[in-house]
């Protein structure tokens, strides 16, 4: 069978909505995709552990604390699915790592950004979970098996994440003036980077034609984008706060909120490693993962003297 | 007898939670995934742990004491944690063999606290014991491991027990308040050193250098190393800058 | 020398039918752990479940790792974990002749016998 057919049987399975599993035949582009897509996903969610962590020693209560803990935990439990998905497409954790390490990989721009305040954990738990959680929700359904079964799992334990951030975001809107002041000044830091998480306009993105074809994606960026602004634009209320875009208004017409333009310039700054964290954050992956090297070592070496043992007994 | 009993919950909570705030340094900085996920876990446990000792510390002093009052508004001083506890994280052996030389310790401890007649504490043993011989189990198979690994890992993990060691008598002298509850640590000694030594001797480490080392005391009366001052300055911080706030 | 295999390499399916990638993306050795397949009972009386997989050193660990990572929520009261190298699969590719020819075996199924509806309890 020629390789045309091979493709064309493929993308029959794809619109008959038939999950593509690692062993099954795919275009080697798709593979590709797919791969960059899941581990740039699990390297988000990994990268993504250091600004929250950041407060994990400041938290302002035990029970802030312990909360802050296990989600910054989830988050690792969430990059660990994520490798794995990607391992059944032929690279291997470590090699992912490397990438990553080296520059080569990529890993979502907002993590480069600082937590400067305790009200940064409500905004990223509203704000940047918020975002991610609508690209998750509809990656449930993508069209590559190991991957969609790890969104459902992801998905199933991120609900909490959006929630404690709105939550904890609520109580400093009705806490001391110092706590309102606190919580505007981190929805205004994090209001824009978190809009440009959802990529670059449709117009600009080049994975976008193909991901849609293939059903990695099953909605563009501006698509999500505004659904994103829709839903934001009316929680805010409840906060008695604001979102700094003085063009932000509702528009009875396209029964959507316009929004202002973004500022480009920086998103694509942060993307080649300008963004204020981006080096703090490369920087302590690395540490974290050379300083590891004798411990993974020890132990297989440990795991392969106990092995040996058992042999000769 | 109440101050004592309220002194002696402090000390099993200032301990967990002193715990868990070192270790929830390595969320995001573990060696690995898996066991970035697996030490956390046991700082979530230490930090459960901290939180009911402190509730019920704050029952047992009554008025508008709260567990967030005591671990947060509380002074160096007043800190009543052991100071195996506070010592750095250093690298992941020191960390694990902190853990080992903690958890085995709560073992003995949590098992005793079982049958007292104190229910609450009993109740609060009972609950972590089961998660204490998790950690434990864990830590055990991670001084295995790293003693009984490579070269490198046997030095390192040597480092450790030299630093550690000298903090490990403190678990086994009572305080005043032990003496005034009946609870001398003194008898667990036994079954702790037991235990501790035969793990370290399947890890390939000695404790021979170690017999005569100088064992340093005072945390759990309030006297700590240089350490707690920080741990507290982070710990502290939000509470401390934003006075009498909720969140 | 330690030896990684590959996830994508379970199974004897040759790469030229798969998704696999050419190999020579391999160049430098893999120091990984082990890859592991981890099953996870959700409750007693439910079959074990495939629920993903992770790295580590030998079997114990890799139960250690499973509790830490998929039973955080209370999933399971029982695991178990095979090295992922130990599983084989079928082959996609003979999907038809493995699993069509049971399609037309209609009689297999109870909805196949029309009864009056006096039939009770069958």
């Amino acid at each position: 069978m020629g390789t045309h057919n091979l493709e064309e049987l493929f993308q029959q399975k794809i619109d008959k909505e038939v999950k593509i599993e690692p062993k099954d035949w795919m275009p080697e582009a798709y593979r590709k995709t797919n791969l960059r897509q899941i581990s740039q996903h699990a390297h988000s969610e990994i990268v993504g552990m250091l600004p929250e962590g950041n407060w994990i020693s400041r938290a302002p209560s035990l029970k802030r604390k312990a909360i802050l803990i296990a989600k910054v935990q989830d988050e690792a439990g969430h990059g660990l699915y994520l490798y794995a998905a990607a391992e059944t497409l032929g690279q291997s954790r470590e090699q992912m790592i490397n990438d990553l390490h080296s520059g080569k990989a990529k890993y979502s721009s907002i993590f480069n950004y600082p937590t400067l305040t305790w009200a940064d954990m409500g905004a990223i738990g509203w704000l940047v979970d918020g975002a991610a959680i609508m690209n998750q929700v509809m990656l449930t359904r993508t069209s590559y098996g190991p991957y969609a079964r790890a969104m459902v799992r992801i998905c199933k334990e991120e609900s909490f994440h959006q929630r404690q951030g709105f939550e904890t975001l609520l109580v400093l809107s009705k806490g001391s003036k110092e706590q309102r002041a606190m919580c505007q000044d981190a929805i205004n830091r994090w209001w824009w980077p978190a809009l440009m998480m959802f990529g670059p306009r449709d117009s600009e993105s080049t994975n976008s034609d193909m991901s849609m074809k293939w059903k990695i994606k099953r909605k563009t960026n501006d698509e999500l984008r505004q659904q994103f602004v829709d839903m934001i634009a009316e929680q805010v209320k409840l906060l008695g706060m604001t979102l700094p875009d003085p063009a932000l208004r509702w528009n009875e017409a396209r029964k959507h909120y316009d929004f202002g333009e973004i500022n480009w310039d920086e998103f694509w700054q942060v993307v080649k490693g300008n963004g204020p964290c981006n080096k703090q954050r490369l920087d302590a992956r690395r540490k974290a993962w050379e300083e590891g090297a004798w411990v993974r070592e020890a132990a297989q070496a440990h795991a392969n003297k106990q092995r040996t043992r058992t042999k000769a007994a | 007898m109440q101050q004592a009993l309220l002194d002696y919950t402090l000390y099993l909570a200032d301990s967990a939670l002193i715990l868990g705030q070192r270790n929830s340094a390595w969320c995001g900085h573990g060696p690995v995934l898996e066991q970035d996920i697996a030490i956390t876990n046991i700082t979530l446990d230490v930090i459960g742990q901290a939180r009911s000792l402190y509730q019920y510390a704050a029952q047992l002093k009554g008025g508008e004491t709260t567990e967030d009052t005591l671990a947060y508004l509380r002074n160096e001083r007043d800190y009543k944690n052991c100071l195996l506890v506070e010592q750095p994280n250093g690298d992941w052996g020191q960390t694990i063999l902190r853990q080992f030389f903690f958890s085995c310790f709560q073992r003995e401890l949590y098992t005793q606290l079982t049958k007292e007649k104190d229910a609450t504490l009993a109740a609060i043993a009972t609950k972590s014991l089961k998660e204490v011989n998790y950690h434990c189990r864990w830590s055990s198979e991670w001084v295995l491991r790293l003693g009984d690994g490579t070269p490198e890992s046997h030095t390192r993990l040597v480092t450790a027990l030299e630093n550690l060691w000298p903090y490990t008598g403190e678990l086994f002298k009572a305080a005043d308040y032990e003496i005034a509850l009946g609870l001398d640590p003194a008898p667990l000694h036994k079954n702790w050193f037991s235990t501790v030594q035969s793990t370290l001797e399947e890890a390939t480490l000695s404790l021979a250098p170690l017999t005569s080392c100088y064992m340093q005391l005072g945390g759990k009366t309030g006297v700590h190393s240089e350490e707690l001052g920080y741990i507290l300055t982070d710990l502290q911080y939000m509470q401390r800058t934003y006075p009498g706030c909720d969140w | 020398m330690l030896h990684f295999i590959k996830k994508l390499y379970y199974g004897d399916i040759p790469d030229a039918s798969s998704g696999a990638a050419p190999s020579s993306n391999q160049q430098q050795p893999v120091t990984d752990w082990p890859l592991w397949e981890v099953f996870i009972r959700s409750k007693q009386g439910l079959d074990h479940k495939h629920v993903g997989s992770l790295h580590a050193t030998d079997a114990q660990m890799a139960i250690e790792n499973a509790r830490d990572v998929y039973t955080r929520r209370q999933e399971g009261v029982s695991i178990w974990v095979v090295e992922s190298k130990y599983i084989t699969a079928s082959n996609p590719a003979e999907a038809g002749e493995l699993y069509e020819p049971a399609a037309d075996k209609v009689y297999r199924h109870p909805t196949f016998y029309d009864l009056p509806d006096e039939v009770k309890h069958m």
